[in-house]
């Protein structure tokens, strides 16, 4: 019988949580791949079922094409690019270092900032003409550049902002596993000759393997899951040349108001999230020792 | 030994160059914020200084309310979470009970699939529920938060069990252990969670800009963009001071408690 008590307690704690979470999460994961095989209701006509239709249109929508091509490469640029310097800033945060905690707070600054508000600031970056970069250029002797007109810079130029972003954040979670490093593995390498590099390549960097696996794995969900800057910066343009999946996903939704088409961009998001997520997972895994 | 004092050096190099890049943005939007707009890409020491900008930017728009109604905002999603994420990680480290391992996992698959992305559905959710344009709508989809349940139960596990017995001893019941016991010896836990969620909420910004469509539920980061889209020449410096108005209170937050905001990441971040 306390048995049964102490079941109906630990339900009764849990159940406000469990009822928002899948209220807001597991029920809307699986509603979004039910309404993706359904058409969107518009005015009197109901939603009917439809089958794998608005997969069909997804497979000959051009503009979907590019925003998954978008999305891979911003995440195929940003991921490496801000963890290697996340690891680097890390690295020379704790070593010794003159100023080292103004140093950090620059590093670590963007991270505590709304991104719709340094975005802002970036625009200003970029103004053709007017902007910092064109007066610094323009002092220099090179021409103009539109950096966020012209549809083959204006991802790059997004991306630029969200490693800015980024990199700080993931700093800190290196800066910890780094100081977790017990001193007398270095003086032991010390006394063994080993140079910097490779006390770095044998020892640190094996040792962080576990922050390496949980850093990407964060920053393979905030590259699908930040767009702000999207909305300041370019609105997915020039043509959709910075447009990312799930800007795109709350266009169709909320501009166009397809929303079982937008579920069906979801389900695209979902899975692709997973598949990333578990991969990474398997194949980092093995290379991760733990302590 | 030369070469360890040029490593050095060189080091040293990197890690400044790198640090004034970094914070070129934040200096370029203060150096416009106050100074006057002619002065916006004209860089001399002694170019008057202003907070025109500032008085004018808050003038052009709603901005109090903005405040008020983010500040509400994270007030209300850092109790709610508080309370709903410390039962259920109290239940999954206290109790055993059938489904433990299953919902567990449950709770920890938000961390992948988040309700950022969930957009479509929960709007629908929020009107079905008359929510639409409140700030609760806001919230609600943050509050039982799967990454602050793993963070309270792996702090709670730590807990030592003879503390609770001796409670237990005296006649505590299950919730008064919670209050007496677990909940003081997890004060930084909370601390990180507090910091980590209220600097994540009112940054926020896709979801509050679908979910609201008024001035009267606006936090300040959707304020912020409609402010700053309207393009009737409004111009750079005034922009740029608006920028710095709605992350100021994160800015101060964050050079006043710097060590503890670092330490908060960290320790938010070790799992």
């Amino acid at each position: 019988m306390t048995h049964r008590r102490e079941w109906i307690y630990a339900w009764l704690l849990l159940s406000p949580a469990l009822v928002l979470l899948f209220a807001f999460t597991h029920i809307p994961a699986i509603s979004t791949i039910w309404d993706s095989f359904f058409s969107t209701p518009r005015g009197i006509r109901p939603s009917k079922f439809v089958g794998l239709e608005n997969y069909e249109k997804l497979l000959m929508d051009d503009t979907f094409w590019q925003v998954f091509w978008n999305s891979i490469w911003y995440a195929v640029v940003t991921i490496p690019v801000s963890v290697a310097l996340a690891l680097l800033m890390a690295i020379w945060v704790d070593g010794k270092l003159s100023g080292r905690s103004f140093v950090r707070l620059a590093y670590f600054a963007p991270t505590v900032l709304p991104l719709i508000a340094v975005a802002n600031i970036w625009m200003f970056f970029y103004t053709p003409g007017f902007g910092l970069i064109d007066q610094i250029s323009g002092a220099l002797g090179y021409p103009s550049v539109n950096w966020l007109g012209n549809p083959e810079l204006a991802l790059g130029s997004i991306m630029v902002v969200s490693i800015w972003k980024e990199a700080g954040f993931f700093m800190i979670f290196y800066l910890a596993a780094l100081q977790s490093i017990p001193p007398v593995l270095r003086e032991a390498a010390a006394i063994e000759g080993a140079s910097r590099w490779t006390f770095f390549r044998r020892v640190t960097f094996p040792l962080l393997m576990p922050t390496t696996l949980f850093v990407s794995i964060n920053a393979v969900i905030n590259s699908f899951r930040m767009v702000d800057h999207v909305f300041v910066m370019t609105e997915g343009g020039p043509n959709n040349a910075s447009s990312l999946l799930l800007f795109y996903i709350y266009e169709t939704a909320f501009k166009f108001w397809d929303t079982a088409y937008a579920s069906t961009l979801t389900v695209v998001l979902l899975v692709l999230l997973s598949v990333i997520a578990l991969g990474q997972f398997l194949l980092l895994d093995k290379r991760v020792h733990y302590r | 030994m030369m070469a360890t004092r040029f490593d050095r050096w060189l080091n040293t190099l990197g890690a400044w160059t790198l640090a004034l890049i970094w914070f070129l943005p934040l200096i370029y939007a203060v150096w416009t914020a106050i100074h006057p707009g002619a002065y916006a890409t004209r860089f001399e020491l002694f170019a008057p200084l202003t907070l025109e900008n500032f008085s004018n930017a808050w003038n052009a728009a709603p901005f109090a309310r903005y405040f008020l109604n983010s500040f509400l905002l994270v007030t209300f999603i850092l109790i709610g979470q508080f309370v709903l994420c410390t039962l259920a990680a109290y239940a999954f480290v206290r109790f055993t009970f059938p489904g433990r391992g299953i919902l567990f996992a449950l709770v920890l698959l938000q961390l992948l699939v988040m309700p950022d992305i969930l957009i479509v559905e929960n709007y629908a959710t929020m009107r079905k529920l008359g929510l639409v344009d409140t700030i609760a709508a806001i919230g609600l989809p943050y509050i039982a938060s799967g990454f602050g349940i793993f963070l309270l139960r792996q702090t709670f596990k730590t807990v030592p069990k003879e503390l609770e017995e001796a409670a237990r001893i005296e006649g505590a019941g299950p919730l008064t252990v919670l209050w007496r016991v677990y909940v003081p010896l997890a004060k930084p836990t909370y601390l990180a969670y507090g910091l980590v969620s209220v600097s994540h909420h009112w940054n926020n910004f896709l979801w509050p800009l679908i979910v609201t469509n008024s001035v009267e539920t606006r936090p300040v980061t959707v304020g912020l963009s409609i402010f700053s889209s309207v393009d009737q020449g409004v111009d750079w410096s005034i922009i740029n001071a608006a920028t710095l108005m709605t992350s100021g209170p994160l800015l101060i937050a964050f050079l006043l408690f710097q060590r503890q905001f670092v330490q908060s990441f960290m320790r938010a971040g070790i799992r």
